[in-house]
C-alpha cells in the first residue's frame, strides 16, 4: 500500500495529512504554525506519520501548501492551497461546485469542477471576514475562540454591526457592550456581518450548489449557520473540513507519487 | 527556476539615452539656460515641445523612477505629513514630497518648470496636481482640454477637432514666449517626421510579439522603451533608439529566442506595473515561464500599433489627433475592451491578467466588470491588486498567491485540452 502527505502550511496553523491509496484519511496532525515555518512543518508531518506507525520511507510524495509551502523543504512538490482546497473538497463531496474558504487570514471562493479550480476570488490585504476577525471579537468579549459560535446560535436579537473592520469592531464592540447588549446578541451579529461579506465575495465567481465550506473556520458552527441563512443553502461540512487544503494537497501527492512509480509522469 | 537575465544591446543603449536626458535636466536645474515644461504621458504632444528646444519633463516618470531605486515612500510620507490622504494618487504624493526635499534623485536634479503643461486633464487629480505645483512654484499653467470620446464609433466629431486644434495654437504662443523664440514650422515639421518613424518602428516592434516565443516580453521589456518614446520622440537619438530596438527583437524573433529559455504561456496584461516591486513581480511570472505578448500600459502614451502615425505634411492635425483619439487614457470602455479583445486573439495570447492599482481610480474603475466582461467570454482572467507607486500596498506572499494558483489552474485546462484534442 502506498501512502501520501499534504502539508498546509496556513498563517495561524499548520495541517498535515496522510491518504492511502484509496484516498482514505490514515493519520493527521495539527500544530501552530508560530515564527519557525519550516520547523512546524516537520513537526506537522512527524506527528502524523508516527500516530500511524509509519517511516518516511512509507510515503511516496509530499506536497507542501498555504503561505509556507516553500518552507516545507522535505516536500516535492509545492501547489497553492487554492488548488488544494479545491481538490480536497471535492474529494471529500464529489458533488461540490464552490468552495468557501475561510482561514486565519483569506477569506476565498472558488469555482471548481471535477476538483480543478475554474475560478478563484480573495480578500485583499484585509482581513474582513477571516479567522483573525472572529479571533479579534472573541478577544475583547474575554470569551474563548472555540466558543463563540456556540454562543452566536444562541443570540435573540442580534446587534447590526456597522463595521466589518477587524481593527475598528474594537471598538464597536466596546460600545455594544457599554449599551448592555448580551454577547451572544453581539456574537449573532458579528457572525452575520462576516457571513454577508463573504457571501458578496464568492458571488463573484458564480455561486453554485453543491457548497463546500472549508479552512479552521468552517469548524464554526455559528458561521456554518450565519452562512447557510444568507445562502438560503445547505452547506457540506464535515469534521475534517479545516484539513481541506492538507487533503487536497495530499490526493496530489498521491497523483503525482503513483504517476511517478509507474513511469507515467504528466 | 526561470530566470530573467537577459539584458541585451537595448538595455545598454536605454541607459546610455536617459542618463543623457537626465543629465540635460540636471543641467538645467543647474542653469543651462534650457527652459524645462512638466507635462504628462498620457498623449503627450512632445514634438511642439522638441521644435522650440523646451525640455520635456515628465513627473509621472520622475515617480515611477523614484519607486523603482526604492526612494518613493520618503516622499510620499512627506506628502502625507503635508496633508496629502493616504488615498491621493501615490506618483502625485511622491512628485509633490521630492519638490520640498529640493528635487534632487539618484539619476538627476529636476529642473524648476518654466510651463506646468498639462496635457491629460481627463483625470481631474492630475489637474488639481498641476495646480499645486502652480502654486508651490509660482510658474504658468496651460490646461490643455482633451474632451473624452464620448461615441460609440470612437471617433472624436469636427467640433472636438477644432477645439483642441485652437488650444495647440494658443499653447505655441505660450510656449514662444518661454522659449524666447518663433516656432520654425520646419523645425515642428522635422521632429513629427522623427516622431512618425519612431511610431512606425515602436509599432514594428510591437507586432513582433506575435512569434512565438515572443522575443521580448511586452510588459516587463516594453517599459524599457517607454522612457524614450515619451522623453526622446521627436528627437534623432530616441529614433535611432528604436532602430536598435527594432533591429535586435527582429533579429531574436528570426532566431527563435525569447526572454525566457521556454515559452509556456503567453498573456496580456492590463494596468501598470508595480513599479517598487517590478522585480519580483516579473519573476512571479517568469517562473511560470509566462510572457506577455501585449499590454495596455505600453499605450498609455499613445496608440501606435493600430495604424497611427504622426503626420508631418499636417503636424498640428496628427498632434491633435494623437491626444484626442489615439491616447489610451482619453477611450472609452468599450474601446479598451476592443483593444485586449484584439490583443488576444492576434497575438494568440492564452490569458489575460489586469493589475488593478489603487493610486488610479480613473483607470482602475471598471477593472471589475472587465475582468467579468473577459471571463464571460471565456477568456480566463485573473485581477491583481497593489499600487504603481507605493511600496505598502505589494504583498508579496498575497501577490504570489494568485499569480500561482491562477497558473496552476490555466496548466491544467491546458494538459486537459491537450488530451482531448
Amino acid at each position: 500500500m502506498a501512502y501520501a502527505a499534504g502539508v498546509d502550511v496556513g498563517s495561524t496553523q499548520t495541517k498535515c495529512v496522510v491518504l492511502d491509496e484509496e484516498r482514505r484519511i490514515v493519520a493527521r496532525a495539527l500544530t501552530d504554525t508560530g515564527a519557525n515555518v519550516t520547523r512546524a512543518a516537520q513537526r506537522a508531518f512527524d506527528e502524523a506519520i508516527a500516530s500511524a506507525g509509519m517511516q518516511r520511507s512509507d510515503i511516496v510524495c509530499v506536497v507542501g501548501t498555504g503561505y509556507g509551502r516553500f518552507k516545507v523543504t522535505f516536500g516535492d512538490f509545492q501547489i497553492t492551497e487554492i488548488s488544494c482546497h479545491a481538490k480536497g473538497a471535492c474529494s471529500m463531496f464529489p458533488g461540490t461546485r464552490t468552495v468557501i474558504d475561510m482561514g486565519g487570514q483569506d477569506a476565498k471562493g472558488i469555482k471548481v469542477l471535477d476538483g480543478e479550480v475554474l475560478d478563484f476570488v480573495m480578500n485583499d490585504k484585509c482581513a474582513a471576514g477571516t479567522g483573525r476577525f472572529l479571533a479579534t471579537a472573541a478577544e475583547v468579549l474575554a470569551v474563548p475562540l472555540d466558543t463563540i459560535g456556540a454562543l452566536a446560535l444562541q443570540a435573540r436579537n442580534p446587534v447590526r454591526l456597522s463595521t466589518v473592520c477587524t481593527v475598528f469592531v474594537e471598538s464597536d464592540i466596546m460600545a455594544y457592550l457599554a449599551q448592555g447588549k448580551k454577547i451572544p446578541d453581539i456574537l449573532g451579529g458579528i457572525h452575520s456581518a462576516i457571513a454577508a461579506r463573504t457571501v458578496a465575495l464568492v458571488r463573484r465567481v458564480g455561486l453554485e450548489p453543491e457548497i463546500t465550506f472549508t479552512g479552521g473556520v468552517s469548524l464554526n458552527a455559528g458561521m456554518v449557520r450565519a452562512l447557510e441563512d444568507k445562502l438560503g443553502l445547505q452547506l457540506n461540512v464535515c469534521e475534517d473540513s479545516h484539513y481541506m487544503g492538507a487533503i487536497g494537497a495530499a490526493a496530489f501527492a498521491l497523483e503525482r507519487g503513483l504517476a511517478h512509480s509507474t513511469g507515467n509522469v504528466a | 527556476m526561470a530566470e530573467t537575465a537577459y539584458q541585451g544591446r537595448l538595455h545598454l543603449l536605454q541607459k546610455d539615452l536617459m542618463s543623457q536626458y537626465y543629465g540635460e535636466l540636471t543641467a538645467s536645474a543647474e542653469g543651462s539656460g534650457v527652459p524645462a515644461a512638466y507635462l504628462l504621458i498620457g498623449g503627450n504632444p512632445v514634438e511642439l515641445l522638441r521644435a522650440l528646444d523646451i525640455l520635456p519633463v515628465y513627473p509621472e516618470v520622475n515617480a515611477l523612477q523614484l519607486a523603482v531605486k526604492k526612494q518613493s515612500l520618503a516622499h510620499i510620507q512627506a506628502a502625507e505629513g503635508m496633508g496629502y490622504s493616504t488615498d491621493n494618487c501615490a506618483y502625485v504624493k511622491a512628485d509633490i514630497g521630492l519638490y520640498f526635499a529640493g528635487r534632487k534623485t539618484p539619476f538627476a536634479t529636476i529642473p524648476e518648470p518654466s510651463l506646468l503643461l498639462c496635457n491629460y486633464v481627463g483625470c481631474n487629480v492630475y489637474l488639481h496636481w498641476f495646480d499645486h505645483l502652480a502654486e508651490y512654484t509660482k510658474r504658468p499653467t496651460f490646461h490643455l482640454d482633451i474632451p473624452f470620446i464620448r461615441n460609440a464609433s470612437g471617433r472624436p466629431s469636427s467640433d472636438d477637432m477644432t477645439y483642441v486644434l485652437r488650444q495647440l495654437e494658443q499653447l505655441v504662443a505660450v510656449c514662444e514666449e518661454i522659449a524666447g523664440k518663433r516656432l520654425d514650422p520646419q523645425r515642428l515639421r522635422r521632429a513629427v517626421e522623427l516622431s512618425s518613424q519612431t511610431g512606425r518602428l515602436w509599432s514594428e516592434i510591437k507586432h513582433l510579439t506575435k512569434s512565438v516565443p515572443a522575443p521580448y516580453d511586452a510588459y516587463f521589456d516594453s517599459v524599457t522603451m517607454m522612457a524614450p518614446l515619451y522623453c526622446l520622440r521627436g528627437t534623432e537619438e530616441g529614433l535611432t533608439f528604436f532602430q536598435t530596438a527594432r533591429d535586435e527583437y527582429a533579429q531574436m524573433a528570426a532566431g527563435g529566442k525569447g526572454p525566457l529559455e521556454r515559452e509556456d504561456f503567453r498573456f496580456v496584461i492590463e494596468g501598470p506595473p508595480p513599479w517598487p516591486y517590478l522585480r519580483a513581480f516579473r519573476d512571479m511570472f517568469a517562473r511560470w515561464n509566462a510572457v506577455a505578448v501585449a499590454s495596455t500600459y505600453s499605450t498609455v502614451g499613445g496608440l501606435w500599433e493600430f495604424g497611427f502615425a504622426h503626420d508631418p505634411d499636417h503636424p498640428m492635425e496628427s498632434i491633435a489627433e494623437h491626444l484626442l483619439t489615439w491616447n489610451l487614457t482619453n477611450r472609452n470602455f468599450l474601446q479598451r475592451y476592443d483593444q485586449i479583445d484584439r490583443y488576444l486573439k492576434e497575438w494568440n495570447a492564452d490569458a489575460l491578467v489586469i493589475h488593478s492599482v489603487k493610486s488610479c481610480r480613473l483607470f482602475s474603475a471598471g477593472q471589475g466588470d472587465m475582468r467579468d466582461y473577459f471571463t464571460q467570454r471565456g477568456v480566463p482572467t485573473l485581477l491583481v491588486e497593489s499600487d504603481l507607486e507605493d511600496p505598502r500596498y505589494f504583498s508579496e506572499a498575497q501577490m504570489r498567491n494568485r499569480i500561482d494558483a491562477f497558473f496552476e489552474s490555466l496548466a491544467h485546462r491546458k494538459l486537459t485540452a491537450a488530451a482531448s484534442a
